[in-house]
């Protein structure tokens, strides 16, 4: 078993999947956004010398920038949590085959070194040490700098998977991270411990001394070390095949009943939701959702610009609205078929589903009061936006999941697949958070900020009045797409 | 009770399934056979409306399966795993499909209490979801669960894989029931051609699609089945 039949099944797995029409308007879309970042990196990195020699023109710009390089591999890490997966391989296959495990592991991990994230540093770097180059600094330790710097850059890949490893097996999904990352930023704002110096200290020595650069390999060595023992240990069948069994908890969710005939369907998401993985990171979100007010009202900066009220109220109380709603009907794929031939209507089942996202946007409203602290113009907006979640994006994205034709395996918790979500799950929800700012921009420029609050509120309660129109529609689309909705989720 | 007409399903211009007439009566135990790849899922998938038909049409009580949903009351079946809810509880997915077909939570309890033996006390009480049940025990509690609503018409694909002797034997026991004193219409496809003739009134063997052989059971039915598939064999080998 060569490399070329990896990549061989690679191509393949990518090419003859359900999803690939959609997968390739995506992927279009992501190399935009890879452009623009090669872009941006690339325009920092031959920028960045004169721009600081210019600003600062007392201080070395070398110096500068190894201080804040403690921020930047910060910011990295926490953008590879959310964003950079392991490279996923369906292994099952490949384990009664004569293919040594250690050259499958090898080949993922190899593989994650070859990721976007460690290529585009390379675009800000590569100038940057250019740049150093013509101005006279010495040529082996600036080579040598560089060089640290893509070690590092390779030791924050190999740590961020340990690090995902690691929450995933806990409940709280990203909530270790956050913490960890605001610890140590905390704990640098502060100066109790000024990592930022630290960093950019060894960073000095090793331009100055390059027998320092063992260090960072030898961490980098170790890392890799630790994800492959990690890997290798979950390469046997019985540890993704035989996954413990849950005890279960259940409820009789009385309550539900009040809901009427679709009492049944209630229950089964609440069910979803609560004892799948997957699904349950997607409750987590909430309090992510709820806190990411907190990044800009207290900013000064922002609270000039009431025009982003709106966009952080869509995003507070919709948080589970995207993040639930753009898997219906996914979510249900598993068991597709028996719903299909079951005697449902399906506008009960959609229903269920909107009753689901209405009530999370009414919690997350009301939780999301506090923020009345900030100015009353707050309030007013995330009312607004929470009349819009309810009346716009809630069909918006039921609608938008007429034409979902990539199927979620609840069930299995595969040996590489960490986390959930990738990029891609995020860019979906562009277009419903997008749509109402601009909307309230362009209201909130010609007309002035109640008006902007008023246009989104009224657009809301429109869609509110439509509700039976609107679900019989989507209903409609559903049902046409039904023969190819099963097909797509019957396969793997 | 179901009438086929003209049915076929092509992909591109590869036919699987073509049926011209296939007629089954009310409270017959109606059995598919036939070779991997022969069209018996194919015909369960069309009758269920998870595909659409090529051209033709399946009636079901006279309702045409592909453009109405009213045949849905009526009908129940379990074709895989995936008409599971792997999160659900057996209980709780007995009490999810009784919702649907409009049973409370005593009647499902009535209803599945008659299984006590065929769960063999693997299946209730057993705080445990489905997904974390073996693959026969899986199998038993999706079989059960197509029998809760009073259906007309079950339709069970390759009931028999997967499950232990001692629970074949008390499925055929139970299907058997359900055709001569309940007069529920049972279609049923099987490989394993001693399990059909003891359950089946009536067997029908399909071959690329086609419907090949149409026996009404009787003692010499085995026999001919076996000769019928040992000398396809033979011509392929």
């Amino acid at each position: 078993m060569k490399l070329k039949h990896f990549l061989n099944l690679e191509w393949k797995q990518f090419f003859r999947s359900a999803s690939f029409g959609k997968s390739v308007a995506l992927n279009i879309l992501m190399v935009f956004f890879a452009l623009y970042f090669i872009g941006m990196f690339l325009l920092m990195g031959v920028a960045l010398y004169p721009l600081l020699k210019e600003v600062f023109p007392d201080q070395d710009p070398f110096a500068i920038v190894n201080t804040y390089l403690f921020f930047y591999f910060l910011g990295d890490m926490v953008l590879r949590f959310f964003f950079q997966k392991l490279p996923v391989m369906s292994v099952k296959p490949l384990l009664p085959l004569p293919v040594k495990r250690n050259k499958v592991v090898h080949f993922v991990l190899r593989k994650s070194a070859v990721s976007f994230f460690n290529i585009l540093p390379l675009f800000a770097f590569v100038p940057f040490s250019i740049m150093l180059l013509l101005n006279g600094y010495p040529t082996l330790s600036v080579l040598i700098w560089f060089l640290a710097i893509m070690v590092v850059t390779l030791v924050v890949n190999y740590l961020n998977f340990i690090i995902e490893s690691f929450s995933s097996e806990t409940e709280l999904s990203f909530l270790p991270m956050i913490l960890f990352a605001g610890s140590v930023f905390a704990l640098n704002y502060f100066n109790i411990i000024s990592f930022s110096d630290l960093i950019a200290q060894g960073f000095t020595a090793i331009y100055n001394n390059p027998i320092f650069i063992a260090v960072p390999i030898l961490m980098l060595v170790g890392l890799y070390m630790t994800n492959f023992k990690q890997l290798k240990s979950k390469l046997y069948l019985d540890s993704s095949l035989k996954s413990k069994v849950a005890v279960v908890n259940a409820s009789s969710m009385e309550w539900t009943k009040r809901f009427g005939d679709i009492a049944p369907f209630m229950q089964l998401d609440l069910k979803l939701l609560w004892r799948n993985k997957r699904s349950k990171s997607t409750v987590w979100m909430l309090l992510l959702g709820l806190l990411y007010g907190l990044f800009f009202y207290p900013q000064p900066m922002y609270a000039n610009m009431p025009w982003f009220f709106a966009f952080i109220g869509i995003f507070v109380t919709g948080i589970f609205l995207i993040n639930f709603g753009q898997f219906i009907p996914a979510w249900d794929s598993g068991y597709y078929k028996m719903l299909m031939s079951q005697n449902i209507k399906y506008e009960q089942y959609l229903k269920s589903k909107w009753v689901l996202m209405t009530m999370s946007v009414i919690i997350l409203f009301v939780l999301s009061i506090p923020y009345v602290y900030f100015g009353w113009k707050i309030l007013l907006a995330h009312f607004a936006a929470a009349v819009y979640n309810i009346g716009v994006n809630t069909h918006v994205i039921l609608y938008g999941g007429s034409f979902n034709r990539k199927k979620i395996d609840l069930n299995q918790r595969a040996a590489f697949n960490y986390q959930g979500t990738g990029a891609v799950q995020w860019i979906i929800g562009i277009p419903l958070m997008i749509l109402p700012l601009a909307i309230f921009g362009v209201t909130y420029l010609v007309a002035g900020f109640e008006i902007g609050c008023v246009v989104l509120t009224v657009l809301g309660i429109t869609g509110i009045v439509l509700h039976q129109k609107l679900m019989t529609f989507i209903t409609k689309k559903y049902l046409d797409s039904k023969y190819k909705m099963i097909d797509a989720f019957s396969q793997d | 009770m179901i009438a086929t007409h003209n049915l076929s399903k092509s992909y591109g211009n590869k036919t699987v399934l073509k049926i011209e007439n296939l007629d089954i009566p009310k409270g017959q135990s109606f059995g598919l056979v036939g070779n991997n790849g022969a069209g018996k899922t194919t015909y369960f998938s069309l009758l269920l409306d998870l595909i659409k038909p090529s051209s033709g049409h399946i009636k079901s009580n006279d309702i045409m399966v592909h453009e109405s949903e009213d045949w849905k009351p009526f009908t129940s079946a379990f074709i895989d795993e995936s008409f599971l809810i792997g999160y659900l509880t057996p209980e709780e997915y007995f009490y999810f499909i009784g919702e649907l077909r409009g049973q409370n939570s005593a009647d499902v309890d009535a209803l599945v209490s008659q299984f006590k033996d065929f769960f063999h006390d693997e299946i209730l009480g057993q705080k445990k979801y489905l997904r974390d049940l073996s693959k026969g025990n899986q199998k038993k509690a999706g079989i059960v669960a197509a029998l809760i609503g009073n259906p007309e018409v079950i339709i069970l694909d390759e009931p028999f894989a997967n499950l232990d002797p001692t629970t074949q034997i008390r499925l055929k026991g139970i299907i058997k029931d359900l055709a001569e004193k309940q007069g529920v219409t049972v279609l049923v496809s099987s490989h394993d051609l001693m399990h059909v003739t003891d359950v089946c009134e009536r067997i029908v063997v399909l071959e690329k699609g086609e419907v090949v052989k149409d026996l009404a059971t009787n003692e010499a039915t085995l026999k001919e089945l076996e000769l019928h598939f040992t000398g396809n064999e033979d011509v392929e080998a």
